[in-house]
C-alpha cells in the first residue's frame, strides 16, 4: 500500500510548508513511470494502441478482402500467409488490434468503475451498506465468471463487441471492488480524514480530496489487472464462436482458424500470430501491474546490494 | 465455530445466489431465447416435454413467483431437467458422466500448478537479485498472459500434430473399451498429457508469483536475519522457516484462483475435445440445448463453491488468526 505523503513528514510548522509542495498524485505517477517494468509495460501497450489507430495506414491490404490464394505460407507479398478463405493474415492482426483492443479497455474500465462505486461506498460508509455490499462482491467473486458469461452469451442472440464488453465489464469488478473497500476502509479511519471531517467537509470532497488520491496505485494496478483479464475473457468468448463472427478481432480469428482446420494443414502462420498479439498485449499489461506492485510495497523490489552483502 | 457457522451461511448464501441467476437468466433475456428453442424442438419432442420445458423456462403464465418456487423444489429433488440433444437422457445423467473427467483433469493439473509453483516461488524469493530471480518471474509473466485455449492450440499443434507424440483429442481412443488395463491406463494418459500441460503452463505463474512475494515480506522479517546470525543452514530457513510462513496467505490465493483454474479448463477441454464438463457445456451451446447448459452452469457453480468452502475451513483450521475475526 502507499502510505499517504502526508503520513511521512510529521506536521511539525516547520514542514507543513513541505507537505504543500508535494504534489500526492503527480508523484505516484511519476514514481511509476520511473519503474522499469511498468515503463516497458506501458511502451509495448502503446505500441498496440499505436497499430489500432493507424491501422489504415499501415495494414497492406484490406482485412476482409478475399481475393488471395488460400493457406499461402508467410512471403514477400503476404508476409504473414494468408488464411484458407484467402485473407491477408497480417492486415487481420493489424485490424484485430482495434476491436480487442477497444472492447479490454472499455469492459476494463466498466468493471474499473463499478469496483471503485462499491468499493468506496461499502469501506468509507460501513456499517449495514458495507456489510450488503461485502456480502454480494463475495458472492459474485466466488461464481465462476467464464461459464456464466458463455451463458449469458450463448442466450443473447445478437453479440457483438458491445454486448461482449458489458458482460465482461459487468461481471468482473468483484475483484477490484473487495481491494478497493479494505483500502478505503482503512483510509477512512486515518487521522488526516478525521481532521477534513472535523472541519466540517462533505463526504464527497473528502472521498475526492483526501481518499481517491491515495488510492491512485491501488486503482491503476486494478483497472491493469482488469483490461488483462477482460482481453483474455473476450478472445475465449470471441474463440467458442460467441462473438460477432464477421467481425476482425484476434479473437474471432482464431475461431475461424480453428474451425478452417489451421491446425491440420499445417497453417501456424494463421494462429500463431493472432494469440502471440494477445500474449504480447497480456504480458504487456502483466508488466506494469508488476511495476505497480513494486511500488506499492517496496519490499519486492529487488535490494540487490544488500542481499549480495548478505550472502558473501 | 461460529466462524464454521458463518462460512457455511455464506455457503447457503452464494449457492441461492447462483440457483437464482440461474433461474432468472433465460427470463430476463431479450428475444425469448427459450421460445426459440422450443419452436426448434417442436415435433421432435414429445408433447408432455414440450410443455416441460416450457415451464422450466418461465413460457407459462403462472406469477413469477409460484415458479420460483416449483422451481426451487424440482432442484431440491435433484430434477434438472431433461436433456434436448440426447433426449429423454435426463440432465444429471449427462452430467454424471462428464463430471469425473472435468474433476480429475482440473484437480490433477490444480495439485502438481500449485505444489510446482509454490516451490518454484520459494527459489525465485531466495535467489532474489540473481539471474534465476531475473528470469522465472519474466517467464511466468508471458505464460500467464497466454489465453489457456491458444497455449491449447499450440501444443496441439506442436506435440500432436507436428511430431506425433500424443493424441489430438478425447479422453481415449474410440476402439478401447475402459477398463482397468494397463493399456488402458497408458491410453487415458497420453491422452490427458496435453490437456493437463495447457492448465499446468497457464496457471503456475499465478502461484509462483504469489508465493515469491509473500516470502519476500517473510524475508525481511527479524526472525530470518536472527536465524541467519545463529547460523542455521540455508536450507533451513528457507524452507523451515520462510515458506512455511508465506504458504498460509497463498492459500487464500488457491480459493481465489479456483475460478479461474475452473475457467481455464473448461476452455482446455474444448480445444481437445475432453468430455468433461467445459466440452459438454460448449456442446450444449452450440446445439441449443439450455437444460443442459443451465444443469451445466449450476453444477460448475456449486462445485467451485464447495471447494471454496473446504479451502477455508482448511485454512482457518492452519491459521487461528482467521477464526478470530
Amino acid at each position: 500500500m502507499i502510505r499517504p505523503v502526508r503520513e511521512k513528514f510529521p506536521l511539525s510548522l516547520r514542514s507543513l510548508r513541505k507537505v504543500d509542495e508535494v504534489k500526492r498524485p503527480s508523484s505516484i505517477w511519476s514514481r511509476m513511470l520511473g519503474n522499469t517494468k511498468f515503463r516497458w509495460g506501458l511502451t509495448i501497450f502503446m505500441l498496440f494502441v499505436l497499430m489500432a489507430i493507424l491501422a489504415p495506414v499501415i495494414s497492406p491490404y484490406s482485412p476482409t478482402l478475399t481475393s488471395f490464394t488460400p493457406l499461402d505460407p508467410p512471403s514477400l507479398k503476404h508476409l504473414l500467409g494468408t488464411t484458407a478463405n484467402g485473407q491477408d493474415v497480417l492486415s487481420q492482426v493489424i485490424w484485430g488490434t482495434r476491436i480487442s483492443l477497444g472492447v479490454g479497455v472499455g469492459a476494463g474500465a466498466l468493471s474499473i468503475v463499478i469496483s471503485i462505486a462499491i468499493g468506496l461506498l461499502a469501506g468509507y460508509k460501513g456499517g449495514l451498506a458495507d456489510k450488503i455490499l461485502t456480502t454480494v462482491t463475495n458472492i459474485v467473486l466466488v461464481i465462476p465468471g467464464l461459464p456464466l458469461i458463455i451463458v449469458v452469451a450463448a442466450y443473447v442472440r445478437a453479440t457483438g463487441p458491445l454486448t461482449i464488453a458489458l458482460v465482461i465489464g459487468l461481471t468482473g469488478w468483484a475483484w477490484g471492488a473487495r481491494v478497493l473497500r479494505s483500502q478505503s476502509l482503512s483510509l477512512a479511519s486515518r487521522d488526516y480524514v478525521t481532521a477534513a471531517k472535523l472541519q466540517g467537509n462533505s463526504d464527497a470532497y473528502i472521498i475526492r480530496q483526501e481518499i481517491l488520491p491515495n488510492m491512485i496505485s491501488l486503482i491503476v494496478a486494478n483497472f491493469v489487472y482488469s483490461v488483462l483479464s477482460a482481453i483474455l475473457a473476450e478472445a475465449a468468448l470471441e474463440f467458442l464462436g460467441f462473438g460477432n463472427v464477421s467481425d476482425v478481432s484476434w479473437g474471432t480469428m482464431l475461431y475461424w482458424a480453428n474451425n478452417g482446420q489451421a491446425l491440420l494443414s499445417g497453417a501456424w502462420w494463421w494462429f500463431v500470430p493472432p494469440g502471440l498479439a494477445i500474449a504480447m498485449v497480456g504480458a504487456s499489461l502483466a508488466l506494469m501491474n508488476y511495476g505497480v506492485d513494486e511500488i506499492a510495497n517496496p519490499k519486492l523490489s529487488v535490494h540487490r546490494k544488500r542481499r549480495a552483502n548478505k550472502r558473501s | 465455530m461460529k466462524f464454521v457457522a458463518q462460512r457455511f451461511l455464506f455457503l447457503l448464501l452464494s449457492v441461492w445466489a447462483a440457483i437464482t441467476i440461474n433461474f432468472f437468466l433465460p427470463r430476463m433475456m431479450p428475444g425469448n431465447p427459450a421460445e426459440v428453442m422450443l419452436a426448434r424442438y417442436q415435433g421432435k419432442l414429445n408433447p408432455q416435454a414440450l410443455h416441460a420445458l416450457a415451464l422450466q423456462f418461465g413460457i407459462s403464465h403462472q406469477p413469477l413467483w409460484v415458479q420460483y418456487w416449483s422451481y426451487l423444489i424440482s432442484l431440491l429433488h435433484g430434477n434438472l431437467g431433461v436433456s434436448v440433444s440426447y433426449y429423454p437422457t435426463p440432465v444429471t445423467t449427462v452430467i454424471a458422466q462428464s463430471l469425473p473427467w472435468t474433476l480429475a483433469l482440473a484437480g490433477t493439473a490444480t495439485v502438481i500448478s500449485v505444489v510446482a509453483g509454490t516451490w518454484l516461488g520459494v527459489i525465485s524469493a531466495w535467489h532474489r537479485g540473481t539471474i534465476v530471480d531475473d528470469i522465472l518471474p519474466i517467464a511466468t509473466t508471458v505464460s500467464s498472459a497466454i489465453p489457456y485455449f491458444w497455449m491449447a492450440l499450440l501444443l496441439l499443434y506442436l506435440f500432436g500434430f507436428l511430431l506425433g507424440w500424443f493424441p489430438l483429442g478425447h479422453a481415449y481412443s474410440t476402439i478401447m473399451v475402459p477398463s482397468w488395463s494397463a493399456g488402458f491406463v497408458g491410453n487415458l494418459l497420453a491422452h490427458a498429457i496435453l490437456p493437463l500441460s495447457t492448465i499446468l503452463i497457464s496457471s503456475l505463474g499465478g502461484w509462483l508469483m504469489s508465493m515469491r512475494n509473500n516470502m519476500l515480506h517473510i524475508l525481511d522479517d527479524d526472525f530470518m536475519t536472527f536465524g541467519e546470525a545463529r547460523g542455521l543452514s540455508s536450507r533451513r530457513l528457507v524452507y523451515i522457516y520462510a515458506a512455511r510462513n508465506a504458504i498460509l496467505p497463498n492459500l487464500t490465493g488457491f480459493s481465489m484462483a479456483l475460478g479461474f483454474v475452473v475457467s481455464g479448463a473448461l476452455l482446455t477441454e474444448i480445444v481437445f475435445s475432453y468430455p468433461g464438463l467445459g466440452y459438454q457445456l460448449f456442446t450444449a451451446v452450440e446445439n441449443e440445448d439450455y437444460p443442459l447448459m443451465q444443469g451445466l452452469f449450476l453444477i460448475i457453480a456449486l462445485a467451485v463453491l464447495l471447494a471454496n468452502f473446504i479451502t477455508e475451513l482448511i485454512y482457518a483450521r492452519l491459521d487461528p488468526r482467521v477464526r478470530e475475526e
